[in-house]
């Protein structure tokens, strides 16, 4: 009981971190809150459902059709929202506003259109369990586990080696002296944006056969902004740390306590935290820049 | 027909009531709260339940609601606001308190969870929303003036500043959080006791949105701005019949329209007061010159 729990958390878990690390992305570099992820989110799990379902298309095939979805998505959202901000250095306030009104727009875009429906991926994966050392797992949490883990790890990969990667990490760590040295800061964000879409595809369709697909679904976000706080704002290692001690945290909270108080445990954690970690596990900014 | 313009002009004003509260937190101390709705949802229920179960008189229950949620104000404020914490954790804690509270109200016994507590008194009447309307207006309007309102809009601008000049960052966040509350607080009695049903889905991050909108599109750092906004965010769309989704839809639109385009809202940092308003009808390139000078 004890180690199915943990397990199932730690799928949960990743699914969290992938959510916190994409938010974390843009967090580091921009500095502020894209309250409009969970929204892209959704929006890759209703692609990937439709082409899962209505196309044909193999289930790997959507995935990926819904990665790449989901990235275009994120990435209009920065041209269409921010980056008029971003030129005229507003304050990250009014970033979140526009984030905030993404949010909104898209999610009821889809409720006024689609509908409020809820859409159920066939369960070919939920269905099938693997059992090993007396522990029975949903094969789509295992899946969740490993496909986090070897994202998670890309990105790092990505990050660390590549050329743009290293853009983005000195854009992170000072945007103006890095524009000074020749980068490109308007094509490094565009990245930044695509590889957090790419991250939402990927949460997206996880939570989609996890649960089901919705136009609210996007507001499991809140937990992926949670983590991030736990692990420090705008620090990846952090967003995967938060991530997966969240996860772990709420399904204990909801197997031995009661699961109607996860939302309130998580909340009141957030809150705890702040009072006596205010910076996070990982954290850089404490204090608004000037 | 009567009463159903009364109705609307009723509705209007009692979110005006909460869009002031948010307009003296958000527009003058520059922090952004998500979770508006639980004040108001806090305050609707305190007084809900206060006459439904225990006969409480109306204000009474009303004075309560307003206590209850400005103490809720101190306790999810004393943490978040006392590290100086950037906006974002602030954004994020009130996120995440907005949906706590919702998730409480629909598991808690008293609530009566989902179903919500039908029949409960009408008491609110036009008259009474107009009075308080016109008092909240009034109250906010002495507080923006007042030496904390200064040193409100002082943080705003620049809270290192500020605080170097000896304003104390978290005594003047707080207050206008509290205030804030308060007067979410108060609305919600009102709605509570005009619409006589109140469950916890009405209490969603939609109505969190449609406050935030209305502060946002009227102009942060106005008083009169927002109370045109709420009062043409409800009204509107209450009279033209609108679908509540085509409604939300609009907002989130406007919100993104009006940080691309017109970040100052359409007031902008104005007020409307009676001086404007001749101005504007006498000359209207003054007015306009004002208006464009931030």
């Amino acid at each position: 009981m004890f180690i199915q729990t943990l397990v199932t958390g730690l799928a949960i878990g990743g699914i969290y971190a992938l959510m916190a690390v994409g938010y974390s992305l843009v967090f580091s570099i921009l500095n502020f809150s894209n309250f409009a992820y969970g929204s892209i989110i959704m929006l890759g799990a209703y692609i990937g459902y439709y082409v899962l379902m209505h196309m044909g298309v193999p289930l790997a095939l959507s995935v990926l059709i819904s990665i790449v979805g989901a990235a275009m998505l994120c990435f209009a959202n920065e041209r269409l929202a921010y980056s008029t901000l971003r030129k005229r250095n507003a304050s990250s306030l009014y970033f979140m506003i526009s984030a905030m009104g993404t949010s909104i727009f898209l999610e009821n875009l889809v409720y006024a259109t689609i509908g409020s429906r809820f859409y159920a991926f066939p369960e070919i994966l939920t269905q099938q369990n693997v059992s090993f050392g007396g522990v029975s797992l949903g094969l789509l949490d295992v899946f969740a586990i490993v496909f986090s883990a070897v994202a998670i790890y890309g990105l790092h990969y990505f990050l660390q080696k590549s050329k743009t990667g290293i853009a983005i990490r000195a854009a992170s760590y000072d945007m103006q002296v890095c524009q000074l040295n020749g980068v490109n800061v308007n094509k490094v964000i565009g990245w930044v944006f695509l590889l957090a879409g790419a991250l939402a595809g990927i949460s997206g369709m996880f939570l989609g056969m996890k649960y089901m697909v919705y136009p609210t679904m996007g507001w499991i976000t809140n937990k992926a902004y949670i983590a991030a706080v736990i692990g420090g704002l705008g620090s990846l290692p952090g967003a995967v740390v938060g991530g997966l001690i969240l996860g772990v945290l709420e399904t204990f909270v909801s197997a031995y306590v009661s699961s109607v108080v996860r939302d309130v445990f998580s909340f009141s954690l957030l809150v705890i935290l702040l009072l006596v970690l205010p910076t996070g596990l990982f954290g850089k900014f404490l204090e608004e820049k000037v | 027909m009567l009463e159903y313009v009364s109705g609307i002009i009723t509705f209007s004003l009692i979110y005006v009531i909460a869009t002031v509260g948010l307009a003296v937190f958000t527009g003058f101390t520059g922090l952004f709260s998500l979770g508006h709705a639980a004040f108001f949802a806090i305050g609707a229920y305190t007084a809900g339940i206060l006459t439904y179960f225990y006969d409480v008189n109306f204000w009474a229950a009303l004075t309560a609601g307003i206590a209850v949620s400005s103490l809720v104000g101190v306790i999810i404020g004393y943490p978040t606001l006392r590290a100086k914490l950037r906006s974002d954790y602030f954004a994020i804690a009130t996120l995440g308190f907005g949906e706590a509270v919702r998730v409480l109200l629909e598991n808690l016994d008293i609530t009566q969870g989902a179903r919500g507590l039908p029949g409960i008194a009408s008491e609110t009447t036009l008259p009474i929303v107009i009075v308080l309307t016109i008092l909240v207006l009034w109250v906010a309007r002495n507080f923006v003036h007042s030496r904390y309102g200064r040193a409100a809009i002082a943080v705003r601008e620049d809270f290192v500043a500020a605080e170097m000049m000896g304003i104390n960052l978290f005594q003047v966040r707080m207050r206008s959080l509290v205030f804030s509350a308060g007067c979410a607080g108060l609305a919600g009695g009102l709605f509570a006791h005009y619409v006589s049903f109140i469950q916890p889905g009405m209490f969603t991050a939609a109505l969190s949105t449609q406050l935030t909108a209305s502060v946002v599109a009227g102009g942060m750092g106005s008083i009169t701005g927002p109370t045109v906004a709420a009062v043409l965010f409800v009204a509107v769309p209450e009279a033209l019949r609108m679908a509540s989704m085509w409604r939300l839809v609009a907002y989130g639109f406007l919100l993104v329209a009006i940080m691309v385009f017109r970040p100052q809202g359409l007031f902008g940092f104005r007020e409307i007061s009676w001086q404007s308003c001749v101005r504007c009808f006498r000359r209207k390139p003054a007015a306009a010159g004002g208006g464009a000078g931030e």
